[in-house]
């Protein structure tokens, strides 16, 4: 890659910041240049992104409809899966996937509520409802 | 503390040559990478990460602060912490002392990286050189154009999150002085153990084979009705070749910097000359992300075998170079 080709073409997920890469100039030598961002880098670094927000708002769907707890969306909301928040929270995956039964989740202890609220960075009021 | 920032592709190779020029061995970037070995390629379908196989362009988390002990006689400090509140009063009993502390951390919880990158890996390397008077750490991330300060709260975090690679508040700095290396010694070593990792792996997923296995990977890949996840498979091979700071190309752009260094170092302009061509494997392997990236977006049809083609072709060239290499190391 030439210097003058390192793309200069934005990257929205980069939020303004630009990335060293490294690139030829014009005595052959390979150095730094700031790169403003590559539509290839942006495309997969959106879909991954878009997923967990699908997954999100999955969530939030059946939050709403009764059929999940709100910790199951908090957990994607918060870009974890169940063996992260496992590992995170230290409470067993196959608990975790009982607390997203809303009946049982309504009932869980304060303590256990903290667990997971300080695991995720959320207060236990952010963790009880969804947005 | 007197500090000087400078912007580098990769958090590791950038700490470490950072802390070297602070204790006075100015090293490049591509030189800390070239010395360590870290270049590398291994496919981990038992690692999963959101699901995804891991593949990794380079050497485990810590290869290259480790790495470079040997070659600089440099000895280095780790320091881990099974509780929280003893590792953040370390950190400061540091900082005070004046000493550059390199800290291990979860890019999730860094407040100052674009929110899009903010996912739960927890390799990710920086350097704390001080204190705001507000109690906000002074920090140097080698990926970031300029210093940046993160609250305390966030640090914490970052450097006691859980899961995969935990950094279980990791924090390391030299002790003694890196002293400037026998180059006629440490460059050959440092190359010949490259050419092993990706030509003599016995594992066949790590090194050139393990770019093979890849393709024979993404050949199988469905495009009826699991096409997501296909394309979610082969997005995440590209993610990890160019998004995580690679200087692009899965890292070959930074080690045929280190080749051209090692040339003039050793006066052997072959290396010179095998450093163009892996510059030119480089610009194949943004080939394949590029065709890939089209592929995602339903530019061109999915059609996995198309791209398991080219990452055969990028293997071919990969092991002839190492070859070669390896008779001029």
């Amino acid at each position: 890659m030439l210097d003058s080709e390192v793309p200069q073409e934005g990257n929205s997920t980069l939020g303004g910041h630009r990335k060293a890469m490294y690139a030829r100039g014009a005595d052959g030598k390979l150095h730094i240049v700031q790169s403003a961002g590559w539509e290839v880098e942006e495309i997969v670094t959106r879909q991954a992104v878009d997923d967990l927000l699908r997954l999100t708002e999955e969530a939030r769907q059946r939050v709403l409809a009764g059929q999940t707890s709100a910790l199951e969306y908090h957990m994607y909301r918060v870009r974890m899966d169940v063996p992260l928040l496992a590992q995170a929270s230290g409470i067993w995956q196959w608990r975790i996937r009982r607390h997203f039964r809303p009946a049982i989740f309504a009932r869980l202890s304060p303590a256990l509520l903290a667990t997971y609220a300080d695991a995720m960075g959320l207060s236990v009021e952010q963790l009880k409802k969804v947005d | 503390m007197e500090f000087q920032h400078s912007q580098a592709s990769h958090c590791e190779s950038g700490v470490m040559s950072a802390m070297l020029r602070h204790h006075g061995l100015p090293l490049s970037e591509p030189m800390t990478f070239g010395l360590s070995s870290a270049l590398s390629f291994a496919y981990l379908p038992i690692i999963k990460i959101n699901g995804l196989p891991l593949v990794a362009y380079r050497m485990p988390p810590k290869a290259i602060i480790k790495g470079l002990q040997k070659p600089l006689g440099l000895k280095m400090r780790f320091e881990t912490f099974g509780n929280p509140a003893a590792g953040v009063t370390r950190l400061n009993e540091l900082l005070d002392q004046g000493k550059l502390v390199g800290l291990q951390t979860s890019v999730f919880w860094l407040p100052y990286l674009p929110e899009d990158l903010r996912f739960h890996f927890n390799a990710h390397n920086v350097l704390a050189f001080g204190r705001e008077a507000s109690g906000d750490y002074r920090l140097s991330d080698p990926v970031a154009e300029t210093v940046v300060t993160c609250p305390p709260a966030d640090l914490q975090r970052a450097r006691f999150a859980k899961g995969a690679l935990a950094p279980k508040g990791l924090l390391y700095y030299p002790v003694g002085t890196p002293q400037t290396p026998d180059w006629k010694k440490v460059l050959p070593a440092a190359i010949t153990k490259t050419t092993r990792i990706m030509l003599d792996a016995p594992l066949p997923i790590i090194g050139v084979r393990g770019i093979r296995w890849l393709a024979k990977a993404i050949e199988k890949l469905d495009t009826g009705a699991d096409a997501a996840h296909s394309k979610m498979f082969i997005g995440q091979v590209v993610r990890m070749q160019e998004e995580i700071g690679t200087g692009g190309g899965g890292f070959r752009f930074i080690y045929a910097s280190f080749l051209q260094e090692a040339a003039d170092l050793l006066g052997r302009p072959a290396l010179g000359g095998l450093a163009e061509q892996l510059i030119d494997i480089g610009d194949e392997w943004r080939e394949f992300a590029l065709a890939t990236a089209r592929m995602i977006r339903d530019r061109d049809p999915l059609h996995p075998p198309k791209l398991a083609d080219k990452l055969r072709a990028i293997a071919d060239r990969e092991q002839a170079f190492f070859r070669d290499l390896r008779r001029a190391a």
